[in-house]
């Protein structure tokens, strides 16, 4: 304002620096001062030397083709280490023609996982999908399923008394007494089955041929593993997380103390556990699969862990969402399936994530209890004598296998919280 | 109260371990009827049981097993192989996951009582052993004065390494470290003259482990072991016969390799006059009946797996990549300690 030239003497400015385009974002970003341009040249040179130095070991020396590790000695990377292995790594000791059984049902699981993870699925179309593609996977895993006649009516048993106290309310006539039908077809025939009127019948759905657990491997076992991990760890955890916010005090302190438990010790002390203890309890005899007990090792653990975050959803809602609900008249299931819990999940989408991608890494230390998950036949992988001495390859390999799964995750979190959060967007 | 509850749950994980131990004999009857050998083997030891590209396994130990399910069933293939570690393996034998262990295993007494196990017959003999350099030019471990020694901290392989050298009036200056991979990096970078381990162990390190630009063969093992480490499979008490035939398998892989009966002249062989020979195959019957298997089972065990010298030399030995000298586990009739009772 006070610094008024005198008329004629206009001072020419030099024009702005352009910071539009490749070189201004180049010049805007990288050079902006003589520290910054210095920090920019040598981080390039720093980066572009590791690069070159990686890329002349992974791709300009490394060997593709060789027959055996021996002659794989002297160039870059042994590739043709994954290439002999990659079979074994995937699918461990499966028998080796039936290869195609584990990659349908790893292509069913994924299947199934990126089904469910659209939320137009989200209603009875998801008890269908994980129906069919469990049944599909198991029966390829298997090859053959034996479904016993108790457990059919087991099932009866419960659907009808689930069905009966769910929809007791809003069902008509014709569809409650579809449930009291199949609950009394279940009680009575299980009662039958007991005092044993009705033989031990199973249904056999045999088109393969069996191969037992202890020859699965690789990544059909890390995805069964996470995936049902999970998949009974989420609702069980719920339960968890739910029975610890309970009035009454012998929910709540069963559930304190089995979270406090299962959290107090690692995941590896739980397998152990699982694998070595509790053969001992059982009668001579008498074993339990021992996937089936690593399984359960883990939908426990994962349970407590899921709990303890889905707590901090429930506590992080304001009293009056609950307090509302009461004065509406709902009750306690009305209440939590439609007011707490759709609000509590969507604020631990992030963490909740970040368990499931932990959980995911986590089986792997099943290899301890000697189930070949994918790290464990990678492991192996090394062990060949034939092969032996190139771990870096087969473990980059096992990383990046990780890496696509673990990022997929993380990039579905990020697509979850977007539309989960869309009401709340202004 | 807290205590006491403890108390009673130990007693009875105590008292259900004992009864897991005091097994019916029943364990070869179990196995004729599933028609199939359970057999325990490690999770992955080169050239003892590891599984290969293929996902079958193989290995010294693996053939124990395919033997024995080639003499009880007929068929070496009809195995069920569990992966068990070294804390797992006990538990599953005692708890019957399986029904055997054939799982580098080394026999020892406390094992073979107090666990309530049999021991069949040793398939290797290991034992510590040292490596080192073939620039050294040394020969044998009792040139080693002065050298020092990579060795892992805390094991018996550091006690009988000070043992071995005061008994031989040597001096030596150890290099401890305490994992195992980092030993073998001091060893092969030259930090240290010695790498002392199990000598099977330093041949699958000399393969597998030497770094690039070097070769296996600039590695030598000296010949002398400084302690004993028999590897044998191992059966639970309670079944006598089972036993027995485990045993008598490998006895007959032994007698077969003495005999000269290899899986590809089995066939002439049992056309032989030699009355040995006749009764060991079977073409005079009475050895299977006592075992209480078919006549013909030592021919199925060598037609199918081959004799121990085979199984060795396939396994671990000259035709593998692990190149093991044939040492303490040749034939007796070669300096070996190999030794089958007679079958007869």
């Amino acid at each position: 304002m006070t610094d008024v030239l005198p008329v004629g003497e206009r001072r020419q400015l030099a024009p702005p620096v352009d910071d539009s385009g490749v070189l201004g974002w180049i010049r805007k970003n990288l050079f902006s001062s003589w520290g910054n341009g210095i920090t920019t040249v040598v981080l390039i040179f720093a980066v572009g030397w590791i690069l070159a130095g990686f890329l002349d070991w992974a791709v300009l020396t490394a060997n593709f083709t060789a027959a055996s590790g021996s002659e794989c000695r002297g160039y870059g990377a042994c590739w043709a280490l994954i290439r002999e292995k990659y079979r074994y790594i995937f699918f461990g000791s499966f028998p080796y023609e039936q290869h195609w059984r584990p990659l349908f049902a790893v292509i069913a699981m994924l299947a199934m996982l990126v089904l469910s993870a659209d939320r137009r699925m989200w209603n009875w179309r998801l008890l269908v999908i994980w129906g069919v593609g469990s049944f599909v996977t198991f029966l390829l895993m298997f090859g053959q399923i034996h479904i016993p006649l108790s457990l059919m009516l087991t099932v009866a048993l419960i659907l009808g008394g689930a069905g009966m106290s769910l929809r007791k309310l809003i069902a008509g006539a014709g569809e409650m007494n579809a449930y009291r039908a199949l609950a009394a077809i279940g009680l009575a025939g299980l009662a039958l089955r007991i005092a044993g009127v009705l033989p031990g019948w199973s249904l056999a759905i045999a088109p393969l041929d069996y191969v037992e657990t202890s020859l699965w491997g690789g990544i059909p076992v890390t995805i069964i593993l996470a995936t049902y991990g999970l998949a009974f760890a989420f609702p069980y955890g719920v339960l968890l997380a739910l029975g610890r916010r309970s009035n009454l005090p012998l929910i709540k302190g069963l559930c304190v103390g089995f979270i406090e438990l299962i959290r107090g010790v690692p995941l590896i002390s739980l397998l152990i556990m699982a694998s070595v203890m509790l053969p001992l309890f059982l009668p001579s005899g008498t074993t339990i699969d021992k996937f089936l007990r690593a399984q359960v090792a883990v939908i426990l653990f994962a349970g407590a862990y899921i709990a303890e975050v889905i707590r901090g959803g429930l506590q992080s809602l304001p009293k009056g969402q609950f307090e509302a609900a009461d004065a509406m008249g709902l009750n306690y299931m009305q209440k939590t399936l439609l007011i707490i819990l759709p609000q509590a999940l969507r604020v631990v989408i992030p963490p909740l994530i970040n368990t499931f991608i932990g959980f995911f890494k986590d089986t792997s230390l099943v290899l301890i209890i000697g189930i070949f998950d994918f790290l464990n036949t990678a492991n192996q992988a090394l062990v060949d004598p034939n092969w032996a001495g190139f771990p870096g390859e087969v473990y980059l390999f096992a990383a990046f296998v990780y890496f696509v799964f673990c990022y997929s995750m993380s990039r579905y979190s990020k697509y979850l919280e977007v539309e989960l959060n869309k009401g709340t967007h202004r | 109260m807290l205590n006491k509850f403890l108390a009673t749950g130990i007693a009875a994980a105590a008292l259900v371990g004992v009864a897991g131990t005091a097994h019916a004999g029943k364990d070869l009857d179990a196995i004729k009827a599933r028609g199939s050998l359970t057999c325990g083997v490690p999770t992955g030891v080169a050239g003892f049981g590891l599984a290969d590209s293929q996902g079958k396994w193989v290995g010294l130990n693996v053939d124990v097993c395919r033997a024995v399910a080639a003499t009880i069933i007929g068929d070496a293939e009809k195995v069920k192989y569990v992966p068990l570690t070294a804390q797992q393996r006990f538990t599953a034998l005692q708890s019957g996951e399986v029904d055997m262990l054939s799982n580098n295993t080394t026999e020892t007494l406390t094992r073979d009582t107090a666990l309530g196990f049999d021991f069949g017959a040793v398939t290797y003999y290991d034992g510590q052993g040292f490596m080192v350099n073939k620039k050294l030019g040394v020969k044998s471990a009792k040139e080693l004065n002065g050298a020092t020694v990579c060795v892992q901290p805390g094991t018996t392989t550091e006690l009988n390494l000070a043992d071995y050298f005061r008994a031989n009036k040597m001096t030596f200056k150890p290099v401890v470290i305490e994992k195992v991979e980092e030993v073998r990096a001091a060893f092969f970078s030259g930090r240290c003259d010695v790498y002392t381990n199990d000598s099977s162990a330093l041949y699958s390190t000399r393969v597998a482990n030497v770094p690039s630009g070097q070769s296996p063969n600039d590695y030598i093992v000296l010949p002398e072991i400084i302690s004993k480490e028999p590897l044998a499979p191992v059966m639970r008490h309670g079944d006598n016969q089972f036993v027995d035939i485990v045993r008598w398998t490998q006895y007959a892989m032994i007698e077969a390799e003495e005999y000269g009966i290899t899986s590809k002249n089995v066939d002439e062989m049992a056309k032989s006059d030699n009355p040995v020979i006749k009764r060991i195959l079977g073409v005079t019957p009475g050895m299977g009946k006592a075992l209480g298997v078919d006549e013909k089972w030592v021919y199925n065990v060598v037609k199918q797996v081959g004799n121990y010298g085979e199984s060795f030399e396939r396994n671990v030995g000259k035709d593998s990549i692990l190149k093991i000298d044939r040492g303490l586990n040749n034939l007796w009739t070669k300096g070996g300690l190999q030794y089958a009772p007679p079958i007869r």
